[in-house]
This record gives structure tokens, sequence and C-alpha cells, in this order.
């Protein structure tokens, strides 16, 4: 049983954290420009392209240090001459845009990449069990993404509370209008913020992508989730996204690993109409917990765990 | 200028559509090509092109070329039905379909209604891969064909071959949740208790299909189990994955498929390491298969660049050109049906199949075959990992046979 715990715990922390590499991004973004990036997911999927094409030419370690730059400059370039102008006709036209921003992408990368995985392979230097505990292993790969999602967040923290750009970032995100009046480039900012967000994202995944799976759907499966992370957390908050981070694969790891069904509680006999649901079990339910979560969030608590505003 | 020019072309595009339908005899593949499971759907897309190509050299259908028109469903039911409507406008007779048990529900029942409201235009329905029993008993359907090994069929024939297997002891079970994960689900909890009431069955499980991304979660509580043996149907990415996931937390168990040989399977039981303890059930053993079957791999390798998954593709078309030829007509579907309904044939992998009569099931030997380093005589390994495909045991056809409810509304 405890052995069960542990790995449940340890895998749980583990896809929080990938969560949380993209949700931080993906926050920053909507708190400060209103804009629910849809494409978020798609630039985490690029990264993991990059560094799958870079890793094959360079080696892995390159890729992990160029696919988010890559992917960083792109988002730049997408806030600087897609967004921008698009902002003036108001955030319907934003949401439809990184919306068709994400099919884009999705079929940009079947067109040079193909449809199956690709072959996106851990590099040898990390292939080698961490730890053996109970006689199962836990794989070095995994613990050195675990590592690198901590060591983000430690950074983005430290930027934020204590550099000057951190200062201006958290000015923007409430007052926008102020941080304009007194001289800095508020544009600038966003694109600076879009752009790392992206980065963020593309880092996530190049070293997600040998550690899951690489291929065209990856930003599909991963982006509806994203939304719940942030909205649970409350927007603009990196902490709360930390939180709803951990919150939502811990849950999710756990109810895969719980059998209980209703008629292991009130006996096995199925009151009428309810036949079905009487026999289904908390692990079949797991991929929808995060979405009740959401919603028991949105009706009981507008702004958040953690978020200061609603909007 | 320009709209001119693009005018132009849409009208000869409209002009010369109806030109092209006579001279091709037309096959609508309806299947996924975009989405979690488009993998899949390209390779069998390209295997149907293969074989198209191979009859066509060989003079095709009655002297028409065969052609395989691709429908994308996505892998949707909903999509499907839109794909299956448009393929019926443009005037297609022959339909084939295989990823998903969900979607050929929808399609067996959509072409139901389609074919009794136009009676004289039915549309065949050619099923390679979806093996959910129901569409060979309670929905069974004069127009649908199946060449892949159904669900039951396919229990019937391993859970024989494990009865002799006395190291399997403790059984999880996981498996997609839907149609045909339930029916593999099933079918191995009842043949099992039939057959070796001293298994354990230590866990079952249902997990959404292909929507897990990392099956670690699940790897630590079949370890948590005991188990010493797993049955699954996954395919596609859900095997891959959970095979990536069971690799990296060494998990040592023996794994009984159904898919193990689809895209991403082999490659992924080349990382677990685990050498001959990954099983397949399927029609046939590539490395000991007769002189003409690795011909054609040979062939199919140096064309497509991988192994052959779909030796029932292979001998559906092949079979359906033989029916169709034997008719002397491609537009009397009906005739073809009739044709097709216990008509023998030699399968690829050597010996004869037949389709059974009572519920247009495929009906043909199977073997049990393991994966691991390649033997000396060995020539096709699989997806470049160096290890191929061993014939175990060979499952007479006689014995694969199951009762079906089907009762059988022939127009």
């Amino acid at each position: 049983m405890s052995q069960l715990v542990i790995f449940s715990l340890l895998n749980g922390v583990l896809y929080g954290m990938l969560l949380f590499m993209l949700a931080s991004g993906l926050t920053l973004i909507f708190s400060m420009m209103g804009v629910l990036n849809f494409a978020h997911a798609s630039f985490y999927m690029l990264g993991a392209y990059f560094g799958f094409e870079i890793s094959r030419r360079l080696g892995f370690w390159p890729g992990v240090v160029i696919a988010p730059l890559l992917v960083g400059a792109v988002g730049a370039v997408v806030e600087r001459y897609g967004l921008r102008r698009v902002h003036r006709y108001g955030h319907v036209s934003e949401l439809l845009f990184t919306f068709g921003l994400a099919f884009v992408i999705e079929q940009l990368i079947e067109m040079f990449w193909g449809k199956t995985p690709a072959d996106y392979r851990v590099p040898q230097s990390l292939d080698f069990v961490a730890f053996r505990m109970f006689g199962t292993d836990y794989p070095a790969y995994k613990m050195f993404v675990l590592l690198t999602a901590a060591g983000m967040f430690v950074f983005l923290i430290a930027i934020l509370r204590r550099t000057r750009v951190g200062l201006i970032i958290r000015a923007a995100l409430t007052h926008p209008n102020m941080v304009a009046m007194l001289g800095h480039n508020v544009p600038r900012v966003f694109m600076l913020v879009f752009g790392v967000g992206c980065a963020l994202a593309g880092l996530a995944g190049a070293i997600a992508g040998p550690a899951l799976v690489t291929q065209p759907s990856m930003a599909a499966d991963l982006g509806p989730i994203l939304f719940v992370v942030v909205i649970v957390g409350g927007m603009g908050s990196l902490a709360g996204a930390f939180i709803a981070s951990l919150l939502v694969g811990i849950i999710q790891t756990f109810a895969v690993a719980i059998n209980l069904s209703l008629s292991q509680v009130f006996g096995s006999t199925a009151p009428p109409l309810l036949g079905d649901l009487w026999a289904v079990t908390v692990a079949q339910l797991a991929p929808i917990i995060p979405y009740v979560l959401l919603i028991l969030v949105l009706i009981f608590r507008p702004t958040g765990l953690m978020g200061t505003r609603e909007s | 200028m320009k709209s001119a020019i693009v005018g132009c072309s849409l009208a000869l595009c409209v002009f010369s559509a109806p030109a092209l339908a006579q001279d091709t005899m037309k096959v609508g593949f309806i299947d996924p090509l975009s989405g979690g499971n488009a993998a899949v759907g390209e390779i069998s897309l390209n295997t149907f092109r293969f074989v198209a190509d191979e009859l066509n050299a060989a003079g095709g259908v009655n002297g028409q070329k065969l052609e395989i028109v691709p429908f994308d469903n996505k892998g949707i039911p909903q999509e499907t039905l839109v794909q299956a409507q448009k393929a019926a406008d443009q005037g297609i007779r022959v339909f084939t379909q295989g990823s998903g048990s969900g979607v050929a529900d929808a399609l067996n029942e959509w072409l139901r209604k389609y074919n009794d409201r136009n009676p004289g235009k039915e549309i065949l329905y050619l099923n390679y891969g979806a093996v959910d029993p129901a569409l060979t008993n309670a929905k069974c359907n004069f127009w649908h064909f199946r060449w892949d090994i159904g669900s039951d069929i396919r229990m019937e024939a391993l859970s024989s071959f494990i009865k002799n297997r006395p190291e399997v002891k403790k059984v999880y079970l996981i498996n997609q949740d839907y149609s045909f994960g339930q029916s593999v689900q099933h079918f191995a909890r009842e043949m099992l208790k039939e057959k070796r009431p001293d298994i354990e069955i230590v866990g079952d499980e249902l997990h959404p299909l292909v929507k897990v991304t990392d099956f670690s979660p699940y790897i630590a509580k079949i370890k948590a189990s005991g188990a010493d043996t797993v049955i699954t149907g996954n395919w596609g990415p859900d095997f891959a994955l959970l095979l990536k996931a069971a690799a990296d937390a060494g998990l040592d168990v023996n794994w009984y498929t159904y898919y193990a040989g689809a895209v991403g399977g082999p490659t992924a039981v080349r990382q677990t390491g685990l050498a001959d303890h990954v099983f397949e059930i399927f029609e046939g053993v590539v490395n000991s298969a007769p002189p003409a079957a690795q011909k054609f791999e040979t062939d199919f390798r140096a064309k497509l660049g991988v192994g052959l998954f779909y030796p029932r593709s292979v001998n559906e078309l092949r079979m359906f050109a033989a029916a169709a030829n034997a008719v002397k007509s491609n537009d009397d579907i009906k005739a073809i049906a009739y044709k097709l309904e216990g008509m023998s044939f030699a399968t690829l992998d050597g010996g004869e199949g037949y389709i059974r009569k009572d519920d247009h099931q495929f009906i043909q030997d199977l073997f049990i075959s393991s994966l691991g380093p390649l033997g000396a005589n060995d020539k096709f390994d699989e997806e470049h990992t160096g290890w191929g495909w061993k014939q175990i045991a060979k499952v007479d056809k006689e014995e694969t046979l199951v009762p079906t409810t089907c009762k059988m509304q022939r127009p």
C-alpha cells in the first residue's frame, strides 16, 4: 500500500510540475493581456519538436537550450505582428486568433514531421535508474524533469519579486495605463511576457517530449487541463498556478489508484436507472475530476484559490 | 485574372470528376487521418493502396482499376457519419473501416438505415479492424463483413494457450474504456474462469481511450497488485505508452496482447528489454510464413519502410476483388455480398480461410508469437529494433470457433 502511495505521489508531483511549467506562462499572459491563449499548448508542442529536431543534429543538451529560445522568438513574433494588430478589435478577436493559431501550428507540425510519434529519446547521460524502492525503478530522467520545473519556479519568483523588470510586469498586470504614463513601453513588456511565456512552454515541451510522447496531438491532449489549472489557481497568480498544478496532478494520479465504486460502498444492488453508474470506479472517473474541480471553483470561488480579481 | 484561373480550374474539377468516377472502382476508406490515432490510420491507408496497386497491376477488378479514396473521420463516430454521407454522395458503394469499434457501431447502424432506404444502391462495409463481437452477434448486418479476428475469437484462442502455461497465476487486465476494451475484459474474465479457474484476477482496469499520456500511475498499481501476467487489448499510442511506463518502472511481467505489433508497439517493447515476454495473437507470423507471404513482406517493406501489420487488409481486398470478378460486375453489390458469404480463400499467411455465413466473420488459423531478438534464420525485425516475432503456437481455425447469436436478415 505504502508503495502505491509513494509512487502515486511521485508521479502526481511530476505531472503537476509539468503542468506548472505550462500554466505559469499561460497565467502571466492571461492576466496581463486578458488573452486566453488557446495556442499555449501548441507552443509546448513546438518546443518538443524543435527539441527533437535539434537533438537529432546537435545532441540533447543543445536542444534543451536552443528549442525554448526559438519557441520564445516565435512567440514574440506572433505577439508583435499578430496579436498586437488583432488587439484593437477586442478580446474576442484575440481569442479567435489564438484558436486559429493552434490549428495552424498543429497542421504545420504534421506537414514537417508527419503524424506518427517522433522518436525523441531520453539522452544516454540520463538514461539510468535514479533509485529503486519496493522493487520499482524511478528513472533519472523524471528526476531531471522535476528539478528543472522546480528550478524554473524559483527563477520566475525571483525575477518577479526581486528585479526591476518584475516590478514593471507586476505593475502592468494591474495598472497598465499608469505604467504607460510613467514612460514604460507597455507593448514591449507585453511582447516580452508573451515571448517568455512561450519559451517556458517550449522548455516544458523540450524536456517532456522524451518522457511522454512527441506527437501532433500532444497539444490538444494537454490544452484543456491547462485552463483548469489557471482558473483553479487564480488568474495571474504564479503561486496559485503552482498549487493548482500540483493539486490537479496529485488528484488525478491518486484517483487512478482508487478502485472504489458506489456498489462497494452501498452494496451491489443498484437503484433503478443507475445500473452503469453504480459500477463505475473512481479510477475510471480520474480524467474528469479536474473539470469537476473547475466547475466547483467557478461556482464557489470565482477568483480561484489565490486570485485577486474576477473576469 | 487570378480569380479567372481559379474559376477555370474549379470548373475543370467539377466537369472532370464524373468522368474519373467511371474509370475506377472506388473504395471509401473511412478512418482517422488526424488526431491521436492518425499514425494508425495513415499506415493502414498506405497498406490498402499497396494492395490496390498489386491488384491493379494484375488487371484490376473486371477491367477497372481499384482506387482507395480516403475520408478522415478523426476517429469520432459523429464525424464518421458525415464522412460516410459524403462518400455515399460521391457514389462510392464499398466502404472499408477498421480503427475503433465505437466508430464501427455507428457506421454499421448508419449503413443499415441507408441500405434500407436506398434499395439497389446498397453500400458494402468491409471491416478490417473493428473487433467488437456485437458486430457479428447482436448487431450483425448482411452488408458487413469482417476480416479481422473478433475479440471473442482472439480470447478463445489466447485462453486456450494460457491453459497450458502453469506459470500464469495472477492476471491483471488493463483495457481501453470503450466497447472493444470492455469486450476484452469481459471475455478474459469469462474464458479464464472456465479454462483456468485457479487463476486469480488481481486487477481489472479500464482507462480512457487515447487520452492518457503517462501510464506510470497504472503501472504503479499493477506492480502493487503482484501480478505475473497482464492481458491487454490496447493498441496504438495506448499500448506504446503503457509499455514505455512499464519499462521506466522496471515492471517484470508477461504481456498477452492483441496489438503489440501495431505502430510504435515493437519500439516500446524493445525499450522494456522484455525479450520473449510479450505475446501477440495474430493471423500470421512473418518469420515462419510461406515464401509468398515473405516475398509480399519484402516488397511491402521496401516500398513503405514498415512491416505489414494488416494481413487482414490484404485478405480483405484480394477476396473482395475475387468475389467481384467471380460475379463479373462491380456494380451489383448485392451479388458480390452473396458471393462473399461462405466463400473460401487462401490467406496471405498460408492456409484456407472462409467467411462464416452465419455472421460474416472471416475464419482462419491463428498464431501466438512472442517478440525477441531475431533467430538465425529469421529475416524480419520490427521497426528497426533488431527484434522480431517468433511463432510460439498455432491455433487451428476449428478451435477458434465461437458460437454466434446473429440472425442474419438477407435482402
